[in-house]
């Protein structure tokens, strides 16, 4: 079972660093990949190292940090939810972040204040979803319910806000709104927040194989249910957030790309963790490569890249299996 | 190493379920949760398992109240069937027994004596021959044996089971039930469990709880306790009693 688990981790790290290098090496500039080995190694320099170090590498570091954070944030509320349909944005984190962003993008604030907006109104979402949903006798469907009910209050605002938007500013908004990396930087504090919080999930992830069962069950198992829920609940809050301010809510991925790792086979969130992690990286790698590449040099969103290779390849998959 | 309630006060909103329970389960014992529905049997298994606290008493494992117990140190004493669980597993029928150590376990890595402790139970329920299948395709009734293997893995001193016979046929309700009672008389545990078939408690049962509608509870020996006019009472439904071979079962009227 553990030599099972080391084959997969093994094949999924190499396609993830397939999946950097070909996004390296792609772009409105073609790099050989010879180039960028050299490049990387620092046997190149000029003008090949400096698209390499300064433009191509933050923006694959950013963009695998993001899928790998959305693909843990969807299977932990998931496991959290006892439900399949449960991704990343259910509970309002992406909602509460673009109102924000984008009344301060309406009131014509700089890319920065933009941002803090945005991790503003990302905190202010948990801390409301939390606040109404663990309250006194809070339970998991209450606590769905109260996410579910705040988006669509997010969305009417959203809705709200692009219409009272001048012309000029909608198309900006829109980008927001749809995921997009042309604005990612320093992939430095996406990692940090994507280790970390693997690490606390994988720590956790028997008992989180258990709060399938029920939470009368977990409880009798010796799973401190509560705090354990909590504890997924700001993990996967935090891991939204750190994508929302990052790069917009950028769809599909937490949903689709659990639902893909589990229909490849792996059951137990042991496996199920660490490879979610690996398989969304790399999907919005390639997704982001594909976005700077298609029409270049004009960006597509990436959010539509996901969704666009991302339905299809799991509606295939959910045909093949059931 | 016993089970004791003390004064125990338990009640849902608009009813009292009990008041003043005192009761002890030891090891070697078995017995059978008997009432109408809703008459709070679940609710009392759960109280009497460390689930849930009781408005007033206390509930002690070897004289220490099971709130002062870690989590984990009371799941390794006493282990909860629960009616049903909903949530479907994705996995094997052997990863889904070894979920049962996890009170054992370091909560990391499975270690081998857990998978050979898996094992090792749903060879005691027959299973040991699907370990390999996903648990989603399996019937209910084999689903309900592979509940009950994961509740041996976890090896507790006591078994609190609800309704464990469940979507069990004929035969397969009577071995799971000579399981618990060699649980209990050969092998040291206690079980408590919650039967809606009287005729099985009066055949595996040393000791009975009826929990009668009026919020009276009354505990002893099964052989006492359950007798026609008492499982009248408690189920209010006419009753005709049919002597058998080695003792008696009754028939709605």
């Amino acid at each position: 079972m553990n030599s099972h688990l080391s084959i997969w981790l093994a094949s999924a790290l190499v396609i993830s660093l397939g999946s950097l290098l070909v996004g390296i090496a792609l772009g409105s500039v073609n790099l050989p990949f010879a180039t960028v080995l050299h490049a990387l190694t620092g046997r190149e320099t000029g003008l090949a190292a400096d698209i390499v170090w300064q433009l191509r590498l933050p923006r694959v570091l950013a963009a695998f940090a993001c899928g790998g954070l959305l693909a843990l944030a969807g299977t932990l509320l998931q496991a959290l939810l006892r439900n399949p349909l449960a991704d990343p944005y259910i509970l309002g984190v992406s909602g509460g972040s673009a109102v924000a962003a984008l009344a301060a993008m309406l009131f014509g604030l700089a890319a920065a204040a933009v941002n803090l907006a945005a991790l503003g109104g990302a905190l202010g979402a948990v801390g409301l979803v939390f606040a109404l949903g663990f309250g006194r006798g809070g339970s998991m469907v209450r606590l769905l319910l109260t996410g579910v009910v705040l988006s669509a209050g997010f969305g009417a605002l959203i809705s709200l806000l692009l219409t009272l938007a001048p012309g000029a500013e909608v198309r900006g908004m829109l980008f927001w709104l749809m995921g997009d990396l042309s604005q990612a930087q320093a992939p430095g504090v996406a990692w940090g927040i994507l280790l970390a919080a693997l690490a606390l999930a994988w720590w956790q992830a028997g008992s989180l194989d258990i709060l399938g069962l029920g939470e009368i069950k977990a409880r009798s198992l010796g799973v401190a249910v509560r705090p354990l829920q909590l504890g997924i609940y700001f993990t996967a809050s935090a891991a939204t957030a750190a994508v929302v301010v990052e790069a917009g809510a950028i769809g599909f991925v937490g949903l689709i790309v659990p639902h893909f790792v589990r229909l490849l086979g792996a059951g137990g969130h042991r496996r199920l963790l660490p490879l979610a992690v690996l398989a969304g990286g790399s999907f919005l790698t390639l997704a982001d490569t594909l976005a700077r590449t298609v029409v270049a040099p004009q960006q597509l969103p990436v959010g539509v890249l996901t969704a666009l290779l991302g339905v299809p390849l799991l509606l295939f998959l959910l045909a093949r299996k059931v | 190493m016993a089970l004791r309630a003390d004064r125990l006060n338990l009640s849902v909103p608009g009813k009292i379920l009990c008041r003043d329970l005192t009761l002890t389960v030891r090891p070697g014992e078995c017995w059978g949760i008997l009432g109408r529905n809703g008459s709070g049997k679940t609710t009392l298994l759960h109280a009497l398992a460390g689930l849930s606290t009781p408005e007033r008493g206390v509930v002690t494992w070897a004289g220490q109240p099971l709130a002062d117990y870690p989590r984990r140190e009371l799941a390794r004493r006493i282990g909860v069937l629960p009616q049903d669980e909903g949530g479907e597993f994705r996995g094997t029928v052997r990863d889904y027994a070894l979920l049962g150590r996890y009170p054992h376990s370091a909560g990391f890595a499975s270690a081998a004596d857990d998978e050979e402790a898996a094992l090792a139970a749903l060879r005691r329920v027959g299973m040991a021959g699907l370990a390999g299948r996903a648990l989603n395709t399996l019937s209910g009734g084999e689903r309900q044996r592979v509940r009950i293997a994961m509740l041996l893995a976890q090896a507790p001193q006591l078994y609190c089971l609800d309704e464990p016979l469940q979507h069990l046929d004929l035969g397969h309700q009577a071995e799971v039930l000579r399981l618990l009672r060699k649980l209990a008389a050969e092998e040291g545990k206690a079980v408590l469990m919650v039967l809606h078939e009287t005729l099985w408690a009066g055949r595996f049962c040393d000791h009975a709880l009826l929990l009668y509608d009026n919020g009276a509870i009354v505990a002893g020996a099964a052989a006492e306790l359950l007798t026609g006019e008492n499982l009248e009472r408690l189920y209010q439904c006419g009753l005709q009693e049919v002597p058998t071979a080695d003792g008696r079962c009754w028939i709605p009227a």
